[in-house]
């Protein structure tokens, strides 16, 4: 263990090295100057200045999501700390390990509204797993190693260290030690489930006729994909991933029943709401999953394995619960479910009745052949034409509204990781900072972030950064001119009264815009111009390409749940619902 | 239905801030709380009395549970325990008498031309019921503990 003298701001920076971290994202002020003069004088981990805080968050979060490994974030106190409170409350509601540490004002001035003061462990607190308030300066490195364990394991979730200026001051230093262990009395989440409950939900599985595997995030948090997939496999039990799960399982495999939930496709939400047995892993029960929860799958019997044990029978009661690491309790389950004798042959009648819920109303997956009457450009179409020439295998980030959930509907995720957007707390302008995230983690690879024109807005600033650091993302602009999604929703439960959902020709020139930050412009209008311009976007490797599509704004997202029922009351297009 | 629930926590700053804070983020209300440090100077002991049906005090448990500064719940409501208040009350002097302080069970904790002090100590219902009575004298002030408990059986709250 290296034994020099250091100031609190180096011993943060080496704490950050010995955690593993090479890239932090981060906007400076006065707060959290000694630690940005620390940064200065070394080169182990490299800063990227971002141009707004909460850019910092979800590029952290993008990095998290996209290797599996904590994003961190610095930021100054007060505008700095507050900046970052969406990218915070997006990475605890979709439980990503994110490590933000914010200057605060000195120890003597905490407390008298002092100049860029915010209580940042307050106004923070309800949306972390956990935060530090640092007291002392020899104190920091035990935080850093607490703050990334507590991040990275059980449930995961975004930590905050708060680190008053005097206590990073170069000229207090003191001895570095950083501890090669952590053991916290007050925190030990569960690994292994108990092999009782393991026993009981594979008496279950092996009774089931008409199962269903419903598998969210927190699979893909625990690298579990592949027990997931070979449980999947070994059962023929057909399968359906969250928003959040995508990936999990191969979204082009025949057993794949797509993504379920509000925008869920016809065959999952049928599925859930007439199985009778789900086998939940790694998804918690959301209400944008279950509808009305008193009618939800009222005929099955339910196994939930999740690592946190507050997420079993909080929304639904089940019959197994199963507290542990999906990976340890898929594992466990595997072992067991390989001693007995598996009958697939009793599948059958279930698995042709899914067949036909697909062939009845299942998405169309060759949109591209489609030529509209109207001449305008379908959004289903750039999903496709995208995943056409990115052969499947792009990392896709996306923001939030109709473009996001086409991306989820049309373009199939074969990989854990390869789907990153925020699920749970629905933030706009999350998906091009979390694209620098994933390109900075993988600069071969083609990162294309699906957006609207509402959403990039959110965050467009950071076609800065892009530049800067040289990142070739692919924006892809579903360009509906309007606020797509509240319109939907408007359309639908408000007799068309766009209140605030249109721009009256307000839209900036994205192309224009862009090429004003050095990056590439390309704008469609036309669909035969889309496969064209979509292959010029993807193969231009080394250039940002905001590539501009203007789409049918009169699309809706289908299926779609009605609200205050079971899973099986589906809107399937405008004039075609299923009750 | 009444639930009381007893944890041990880190006695640490922004511990509390954090419990409290679950109350009102989740939506459950606390009725009682009080919070002392143990005889390990590291944990305080907490005490708190909430309404709610069974799941209600589930989820209010494993959240509390899931606090990282929280080492260890329990919902004393699974097995026997004894549940004690303490509430102290002000008369002027001449609004009560003494056989009426023995009648209630009461006892002198201080005592002055003007003022007398009493203190009573019981279950929370009792002292509900005690609190009728005694508002027929006029107290000057009444002030209660809130419930603290401690299971009546062998198992204990340690860490
Ligand atoms: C920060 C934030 N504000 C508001 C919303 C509510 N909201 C959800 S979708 C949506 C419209 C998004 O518009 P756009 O990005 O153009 O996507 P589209 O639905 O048109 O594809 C809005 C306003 C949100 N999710 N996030
Ligand atoms: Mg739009």
């Amino acid at each position: 263990m290296s034994k020099t003298k250091t100031s609190g701001g180096d011993a943060l920076i080496q704490s950050l090295h010995k955690e593993g971290v090479e890239l932090v994202f981060g906007y400076p002020g006065g707060a959290a100057l000694h630690i940005y003069d620390a940064l200065f004088n070394q080169s182990e981990v490299e800063h990227i200045l971002v141009r707004h805080e909460q850019g910092a968050v979800h590029a952290a979060d993008g990095y998290a999501r996209s290797t599996g490994k904590p994003g961190v974030a610095l930021v100054t106190s007060g505008p700095g700390a507050t900046n970052a409170i969406t990218g915070l409350a997006t990475a605890f509601m979709d439980s990503t390990p994110v490590v933000v540490i914010s200057g605060q004002v000195k120890s003597e001035l905490i407390g008298t509204d002092s100049f860029q003061e915010t209580d940042m462990i307050g106004v923070s607190r309800p949306i972390v797993k956990h935060s530090f308030l640092v007291q002392k300066a020899e104190d920091i490195p035990e935080i850093v190693k607490k703050a990334f364990h507590i991040a990275t394991t059980g449930r995961p979730g975004p930590v905050v260290i708060d680190v008053p200026k005097d206590l990073t001051d170069p000229n207090h230093t003191f001895e570095f030690n950083y501890p090669n262990e952590i053991n916290m009395r007050s925190y030990k989440p569960a690994k292994v489930g108990d092999p009782k409950q393991i026993k009981e939900a594979v008496d279950l599985i092996l009774e089931a006729k008409k199962p269903v595997i419903y598998s969210g995030g927190g699979v893909i948090q625990d690298n579990a994909s592949a027990e997931l997939t070979e449980l999947a496999k070994l059962l023929q039990f057909p399968i359906t991933n969250t928003l959040m799960g995508l990936g999990a399982f191969p979204g082009t495999d025949p057993q794949f029943l797509g993504m379920l939930g509000m925008h869920g496709t016809y065959e999952a939400n049928m599925a859930m709401h007439n199985t009778d047995l789900i086998i939940a892993v790694g998804a918690r029960f959301d209400d944008r999953i279950t509808n009305d929860p008193k009618q939800f799958a009222l005929g099955a019997k339910k196994i939930h394995i999740d690592v946190d044990p507050a997420s079993l029978s909080k929304i639904i009661n089940v019959d197994v619960p199963v507290v542990g690491s999906a990976k340890e309790c898929l594992s466990a389950l595997i072992v067991e479910l390989n001693k007995q004798k598996i009958d697939t042959n009793k599948l059958e009648p279930w698995l042709k009745q899914i067949k036909e819920w697909r062939n009845e109303h299942g998405l169309n997956h060759s949109m591209l052949d489609v030529v509209p009457d109207n001449g305008k450009i379908l959004p289903q179409q750039v999903i496709q034409s995208l995943y056409k020439e990115t052969e499947g295998k792009a990392f896709i980030t996306s923001d939030v509204g109709q473009h996001q959930m086409f991306a989820a509907q049309y373009y199939f995720f074969d990989k854990p990781r390869q789907w990153i957007n925020s699920g749970g707390l629905g933030t706009m302008g999350f998906g091009l900072p979390s694209a620098m995230g994933v390109q900075f983690a993988f600069p071969k690879d083609t990162v294309a972030c699906v957006t609207g024109e509402g959403s990039i807005q959110m965050c467009i600033q950071e076609l800065s950064t892009c530049f800067q650091y040289g990142l070739p993302i692919k924006i892809i602009n579903l360009n509906n001119a309007a606020l797509g999604m509240v319109k939907q929703w408007q359309d639908m439960q408000y007799g068309g009264r766009h209140s605030a959902s249109t721009y009256e020709n307000s839209l900036p020139d994205f192309c224009a815009l862009s090429e004003s930050y050095g990056h590439v412009g390309i704008k469609v209008t036309k669909l035969d111009e889309l496969e064209s311009a979509m292959k010029e976007c993807i193969s231009l490797k080394d250039k940002l390409v905001f590539l501009d599509v203007d789409v049918d704004p009169d699309e809706h997202v289908y299926p779609m749940l009605e609200a205050g029922n079971a899973m099986d009351f589906m809107h399937l297009s405008k004039d075609k619902k299923t009750w | 239905m009444k639930r009381v629930i007893a944890l041990l926590m880190e006695n640490q700053p922004g511990a509390l801030s954090r419990v409290v804070g679950l109350f009102s983020q989740r939506g459950y209300n606390i009725e009682t709380l009080i919070v002392a440090p143990t005889s390990d100077p590291t944990l305080s002991r907490l005490t708190m009395t909430t309404n709610g049906d069974e799941k209600v005090v589930q989820q209010i448990t494993k959240q509390l549970d899931k606090l990282i500064d929280v080492v260890t719940v329990s919902d004393l409501g699974e097995s026997d325990f004894v549940e004690r208040e303490l509430m102290l009350v002000k008369f002027d002097k001449n609004s009560i008498a003494s056989y009426e302080i023995e009648k209630f069970e009461g006892k002198v904790v201080f005592e002055d031309n003007e003022i007398i002090n009493l203190q009573f100590v019981g279950e929370p219902d009792k002292l509900d019921k005690l609190v009728e009575s005694l508002n027929t004298k006029e107290p000057l002030e009444i002030v209660r503990s809130g419930s603290s408990g401690i299971s009546s059986n062998s198992k204990t709250l340690t860490i």
